[in-house]
């Protein structure tokens, strides 16, 4: 709690240029999130909402702008990133397991490494995690030996091992098969209920509807519009939401 | 019936009279004068340039290849936040460059004779000076298998390190290196093989390697038969042992891809 309204990130005026400043991917974007919110960013491809999301732990550098995360500017040089980033959970849609490690030791080498959790107590919580998702019995295995759901199951408690202040989803569902789309949304459905922050990118619009508790939808590096579900989904305002859902829905 | 054992006969007397030929030539290539002492010193020798030049050029690799790699993958950040680190790297990555073109670009032959001809003027044994050369030479060709092994790596698999909240260096140590083990594993095996059989113009600066081994005594006895093809038989036994201890580790190292 830091007085104001539980604002866990804050960002101001994140600009995102490539190619000089020719290609704007993110042009002024301010958003706060507050901690157990579900965000969740939808919009066209090229809107610029993969690149916001990956600018919130970094892993794409902003050309301007700030991000206060925990009450610390994350983009100034002078802040160790790499601690910030054990606190944020990131899921990609491609899941980046690592194919050389067993699914229990994709899960227990970064808090063993770097938190510097004794082994067992690292894989007493992981195979916790794992039975919660449903995997206990996968943990030996490596990761081309899961399906596609099961991968991106693994790749959510990977983060959660790290005992994460926000996790951040990377459009999680799109690489999966529609039959396995389900599970992983389940998954983050009790994440979410369980009062976890999330911001989630994703083209699920039924996910949106049902568990986001604001929705926002940007378009050419900027927030169009955002509210809640039901505001952004029953009454949008600008005429390229209601464009946008019009081909979506 | 006559006329076969006569042939059979002939037979006998020419296979007899190869053999007392075959065990003249022999006792002339290997034993007369001790000379199968050369061929065990020309094996001792190619053997030990050919590990000291591996364990030089397997250093210089891993050290060229991390610079160029991570300043590869850097690029932009760098851009972005500029400073010393930046200028270092840009220049350390310069100098990897010229290295490279360098020594690709010239006959080992040559580099091993400026080595010993013109640079270590002063060492009269051919051997360290082999070992450096080699180990130069080597450096640049293993370099690069390791440069192409990290970037073969996926990149997500990077990012993934990353947002743990690994370091740069911690993200190679702990998950990217060990993904490249295996998919460099066959080029670096193709480049032992091919260092341990370049290492056959070493005679070039007097050292007796196997090569020049096999020529001298051919030389002396007026014989180069049985010398020779002992001398390929020989590398060609050290590079099948190889190839099999190496298809040995590729094998334990598939387990993850059951």
């Amino acid at each position: 709690m830091n007085g104001k309204d539980n604002i866990l990130i804050e960002v101001n005026g994140l600009c995102k240029y490539y190619n000089g400043d020719k290609i704007k991917a993110l042009d002024g974007v301010d958003i706060d999130i507050r901690s157990g919110e579900v965000v969740v960013i939808i919009g066209p491809s090229g809107s610029g909402k993969s690149t916001f999301l990956r600018s919130l732990n970094l892993l794409e550098l902003p050309t301007h702008g700030h991000i206060i995360f925990d009450g610390v500017d994350i983009c100034d040089k002078k802040v160790n990133i790499n601690l910030h980033r054990q606190k944020m959970g990131m899921v990609f849609q491609h899941f980046n397991l690592f194919p050389h490690k067993t699914v229990l030791d994709n899960m227990t080498i970064a808090p063993i490494k770097l938190m510097k959790i004794p082994k067992d107590k690292a894989q007493t919580y992981a195979m916790e995690l794992l039975e919660r998702v449903g995997l206990a019995d996968r943990a030996a295995n490596y990761p081309s030996q899961l399906s596609g759901g099961q991968k991106q199951r693994v790749a959510i408690v990977r983060a959660l091992c790290m005992k994460p202040e926000v996790m951040l989803f990377d459009e999680p569902t799109s690489a999966l098969d529609p039959e396995m789309v389900g599970e992983v949304l389940d998954v983050m459905k009790n994440l979410a209920s369980e009062g976890m922050t999330m911001v989630v990118v994703t083209h699920e619009m039924g996910f949106a509807r049902e568990v986001g508790s604001r929705v926002v939808f940007m378009d050419g590096g900027k927030i169009v519009e955002q509210g809640t579900p039901s505001d952004i989904f029953e009454n949008p305002q600008s005429p390229r939401l209601k464009e946008f859902l019009s081909k979506v829905l | 019936m006559s006329s076969v054992s006569a042939w059979f006969n002939g037979l006998w007397t020419d296979i007899t009279l190869w053999f007392d030929d075959f065990s003249d030539d022999f006792y002339t290539v290997f034993i007369k004068k001790d000379r199968y002492e050369q061929m065990l010193t020309g094996l001792e020798n190619t053997l030990i340039i050919t590990l000291g030049a591996l364990l030089i050029g397997v250093v210089i690799g891993i050290v060229v290849a991390a610079i160029r790699s991570s300043y590869d993958k850097n690029k932009e950040s760098l851009k972005l936040h500029g400073g010393i680190g930046s200028f270092i790297l840009s220049f350390l990555n310069f100098i990897c460059k010229i290295y490279l073109t360098v020594i690709r670009g010239t006959p080992v032959v040559v580099q091993l004779m400026i080595a010993y001809f013109l640079i270590f003027v002063s060492v009269k044994d051919g051997v360290p000076v082999g070992i450096f050369a080699f180990g130069i030479n080597s450096g640049a060709y293993v370099a690069e298998i390791f440069r192409g092994g990290i970037m073969s790596v996926d990149n997500g698999q990077f990012e993934a390190g990353r947002s743990l909240g690994f370091n740069y260096v911690q993200t190679m140590w702990y998950i990217v290196i060990p993904q490249t083990f295996k998919a460099v594993l066959p080029t670096l095996c193709n480049e032992f093989i091919a260092l341990l059989k370049e290492t056959s113009v070493a005679g070039y600066v007097g050292v007796m390697e196997l090569t020049k081994a096999g020529n001298s005594i051919a030389g002396v006895t007026y014989n180069y038969f049985l010398p020779l093809l002992t001398v390929a038989a020989v590398y060609l036994v050290i590079v099948m042992i190889l190839s099999w201890l190496v298809s040995r580790l590729e094998r334990r190292l598939r387990v993850s891809e059951r």
